[in-house]
């Protein structure tokens, strides 16, 4: 613990911490372009500067390690002129092209110039020019503005894992580059955010708009079910770009590049009307004869002939309200796993991500079962590479073998070597014995399955037998790929009793037995099954189940509703409306409040408060928001079936595309060109 | 006493009469608007343009740093890249009904794009006329660029 003297306040601070973090504890702004919290340190930018007593010269505080007895100044005139000198060779060779440039109005450079540079430039020579370098679909570069901080270097290394990116030559040639490749990462377009002058900028975001035009709203993402914290700008009517934002025990402070980029996927393919099934073909209409076209239909049905499934984005007060409403029908044929996820929601740590998502920093060994943690929850499984860069942290893999960016050990490709550790067979089960913080991680690629439900008994028989799960320890996950899921299993949006699962409903309606369903943005089920019943759609997308649909209702996306969402390690969070609903489509809930009304009893909330108040009677969990209380581990997936050999397969084939609004997004598709289909296609004599 | 003097002999009349009769020979003030009209100085703040490079090429950029300064929020722009990729407006509207005529826009341009010229004259019938867009700034500005260009080198030594 030494104690330093800064700015004449003598301040202790924690050992290992840097000069800069220490001036940062003590109040006092250093300025800096190349040192980032989360990234190695490279004392490149010398912008850092201060004056240490006893020194001959200014130090580079992001560099120096705070040492007992230092005397630190951070505003004398030799700081400010050493600052002043950096600043102006900065510029030298940074054009002064703020006027055309995406990052003005949030540059840091700009910023620092004004705050710390000299008010005129001195420099009258030639400047250099570095040529644009090709870097994907989501990133543009303007590379004459690069500054050399080499932020995106170690970015793409320490984080993301990918070895492309990296500095060539020397002096004043120095330059960024990728070699013309593009940047295969989902974490990519974090390198725009690291970047502290306008170099890197988001291609789908150009020229589009200047920050101070914006309206910023903290919301909550849903592409995933990592639940990452993300604040969103909108200009007028539209979603302009999603930027993450800090939740250490999230997402730190990065997001995923499906997360930043679909929002040109919220303004296309909208459902911003009513539409009624007249003649086979979908036509406009009222709410009301929207309404009365539900009523003609569901009035004469029994409630055993009705369904209802919920798909991946909802948020968690539609799903209650749905829930409800069918309670009111008699209808107990409603499922959330649209998938056919084999998941046990008796009892809350059955399907939660229970070591949370910053405890994976704690474990030493992790045992992932037909999971693709890369694609299905990008930023978890960039926990998993910085808790392995750390070391000491064994990762052993069942299922498809894909590259996660660290190494790992190969068991197998199915449930035969899952059962091998079972049973202490595989090397792999002493590594968790040994192990003091083991973990699994059991993915929907393992659950999905016939036989999920054995699967899930497996990885419980894994946890159990291997003390996964200590006093204080829960090594136990499930790893979704639904935003919406835990929520919709905390509520008991599941089979009542005698009721249908996804496949039975899907099932009764090819059969006639059930003769309504209800799909809530449910669109990655097989809507060739529903043809003999009548489909009530209601959601944001002209997707697959809207094209099914016999009634559409016009929802809002996450961006257009206050939410609540639940993450895979059971986290509430709060989502904000950013935007109105285009036209006339309304926020979920109210929907289904106007339906009740019309059919059956009246749901028993009138606004948001009230209707909140019955999530929280549901299930007090949904009182708890922002935190991860730990559940009882207790006994679950007790009914085993047979275990069939077939090897695991990823849930997710194309990280780019998973939902509506991704799969109306023009950017995803480049993306899905670029990163999914370009490693497939060769390139043939007919497409140059 | 005195004013029966007055009046009788019409001093006020005749006083009247000796100022009507200074002015008659003093030279005129009174302009013939519209065939005549007064100087005016080369940082008047009339009518809005858009200029053009000598090339023809439009300089605004985009930068939106006059919708930024605008006091009265009567500029709007919309921009994105264009085809060559460089930062251009897709709308650039100035609601003539709410500018103030501040000059803050010419002020805030980088490029001398957006300038304030010396046309007064654009009263309209309707309020929908003085909703200008890009279109009708830019053909503004081609028709005054001779003055605009005069007027801002006249001005320059002040800058």
């Amino acid at each position: 613990m030494p104690k330093l003297t800064i700015d004449g306040k003598e301040i202790e601070v924690a050992d290992g911490l840097t000069v800069l973090q220490a001036c940062e504890l003590a109040g006092a702004e250093v300025p800096r372009f190349c040192y980032h919290e989360r990234l190695s340190v490279a004392g490149n930018c010398r912008m850092c500067l201060v004056e240490m007593e006893r020194a001959p010269k200014p130090i580079a505080s992001c560099a120096m390690p705070a040492g007992e007895g230092m005397v630190i100044k951070t505003d004398s005139d030799v700081v400010k002129k050493a600052r002043k000198g950096v600043m102006e060779f900065l510029l030298i060779n940074h054009p002064l092209d703020c006027p055309i440039c995406d990052q003005g109005g949030e540059c840091d450079l700009q910023d620092q110039a004004m705050a710390f540079g000299l008010d005129h430039g001195r420099y009258k020579e030639t400047k250099r020019a570095a040529t644009e370098k090709y870097m994907g679909p989501l990133i543009k570069t303007i590379m004459t503005r690069c500054i050399q901080c080499t932020r995106c270097v170690r970015f793409s290394t320490e984080i993301a894992g990918i070895e492309e990116m990296g500095l060539l030559n020397r002096g004043g040639h120095v330059e960024i580059t990728t070699l013309e490749k593009a940047v295969n990462t989902e974490l990519s377009g974090n390198l725009v955010d690291v970047c502290p002058v306008g170099a890197l900028t988001s291609k789908p975001y150009a020229f589009n708009a200047r920050p101070w035009e914006l309206k910023k709203v903290n919301s909550v993402d849903v592409m995933d079910a990592v639940g990452s914290n993300i604040r969103v700008d909108v200009r007028g009517r539209e979603v302009l770009r999603i930027l993450p934002r800090i939740h250490e025990d999230v997402n730190e402070e990065w997001i995923s590049d499906k997360t930043r980029y679909i929002t040109d996927g919220l303004s296309k393919q909208r459902l911003d009307r009513p539409y009624v099934r007249v003649d086979g073909k979908l036509k406009a209409a009222t709410w009301d004869e929207a309404f009365s076209a539900i009523k003609e239909k569901l009035s004469p049905l029994k409630g055993n002939e009705i369904a209802a499934i919920t798909g991946n984005l909802n948020d968690a007060e539609s799903m209650l309200a749905l829930k409800d409403f069918m309670g009111n029908l008699g209808s107990s044929n409603i499922d959330c796993r649209q998938d056919g996820a084999k998941l046990d929601s008796s009892n809350r740590s059955a399907y939660l991500f229970n070591t949370s998502i910053a405890g994976i920093e704690d474990a030493d060994a992790v045992l992932l079962v037909g999971t693709n943690p890369r694609w299905e929850a990008a930023l978890i499984n960039a926990r998993l590479r910085k808790r392995f860069l750390e070391g000491g942290f064994k990762v052993g893999m069942i299922g498809e073998a894909v590259d996660l960016t660290y190494e790992y050990e190969y068991l197998g490709a199915g449930p035969d070597t899952l059962k091998e550790v079972a049973s202490g067979k595989n090397s792999f089960a002493k590594v968790l014995k040994e192990a003091k913080k083991p973990m699994i991680i059991v993915g929907m690629g393992a659950l999905t399955r016939k036989d999920g439900a054995a699967v899930l008994t497996q990885a419980k028989t894994i946890a159990d037998k291997f003390g996964l799960v200590q006093d204080d320890w829960n090594g136990f996950n499930i790893l979704h790929t639904a935003a919406s899921r835990v929520a919709a299993l905390d509520l008991g949006f599941v089979p009542g009793e005698g009721g249908l699962d996804v496949d039975g409903i899907l099932e009764g309606a090819e059969k006639g037995k059930v003769k309504a369903v209800y799909l809530l943005g449910a669109d990655e089920i097989d809507t060739s099954k529903l043809k003999s019943a009548f489909v009530i759609y209601q959601g944001h997308h002209g997707d697959a189940g809207a094209s099914a649909a016999d009634v559409i209702l016009p929802g809002a996306a996450y961006t257009e509703k206050n939410g609540t969402y639940v993450n895979t390690e059971g986290r509430v969070q709060l989502g904000r409306l950013a935007v109105f609903p285009p036209g006339e489509a309304r926020e979920d809930w109210t929907i289904l409040r106007a339906l009740s009304e019309q059919i059956g009893e009246a749901l028993p909330y009138d606004n948001i408060g009230q209707l909140r108040q019955r999530l929280i009677e549901v299930n007090p969990v949904f009182a708890a928001i922002d935190q991860v209380n730990s559940n009882v581990w207790g006994d679950f997936a007790k009914t085993a079936g047979d275990l069939s050999s077939d090897p695991f397969k990823v849930a997710i084939e194309n990280f780019y595309m998973t939902d509506p609004i991704s799969r109306s997004s023009e950017t995803m598709s480049a993306c899905t060109e670029q990163f999914v289909l370009g490693k497939e296609q060769g390139v043939t004599g007919t497409n140059g | 006493m005195k004013n029966p003097v007055r009046s009788l002999l019409l001093t006020e009349l005749l006083s009247g009469m000796a100022l009507t009769l200074k002015y008659f020979f003093k030279p005129k003030v009174t302009l013939n608007y519209p065939y005549e009209k007064g100087p005016i100085s080369p940082r008047f703040r009339g009518e809005h343009a858009l200029r053009r490079y000598a090339n023809g090429e439009e300089r605004c950029i985009a930068c939106k740093l006059c919708e930024a300064i605008c006091p009265a929020q009567a500029i709007t722009i919309e921009s994105e890249p264009r085809d060559d990729g460089s930062r251009r407006t897709t709308r650039y509207d100035i609601d003539m009904t709410k500018c103030i005529y501040c000059g803050f826009c010419q002020e805030a341009c980088p490029v001398d794009a957006i300038v304030e010229g010396p046309n007064f004259e654009f009263a309209t019938e309707t309020r929908e006329e003085l909703f200008y867009d890009k279109e009708k700034l830019l053909s503004n500005g081609d028709r005054w660029e001779t003055e605009i260009a005069q007027n801002i080198a006249l001005d320059a030594p002040y800058r």
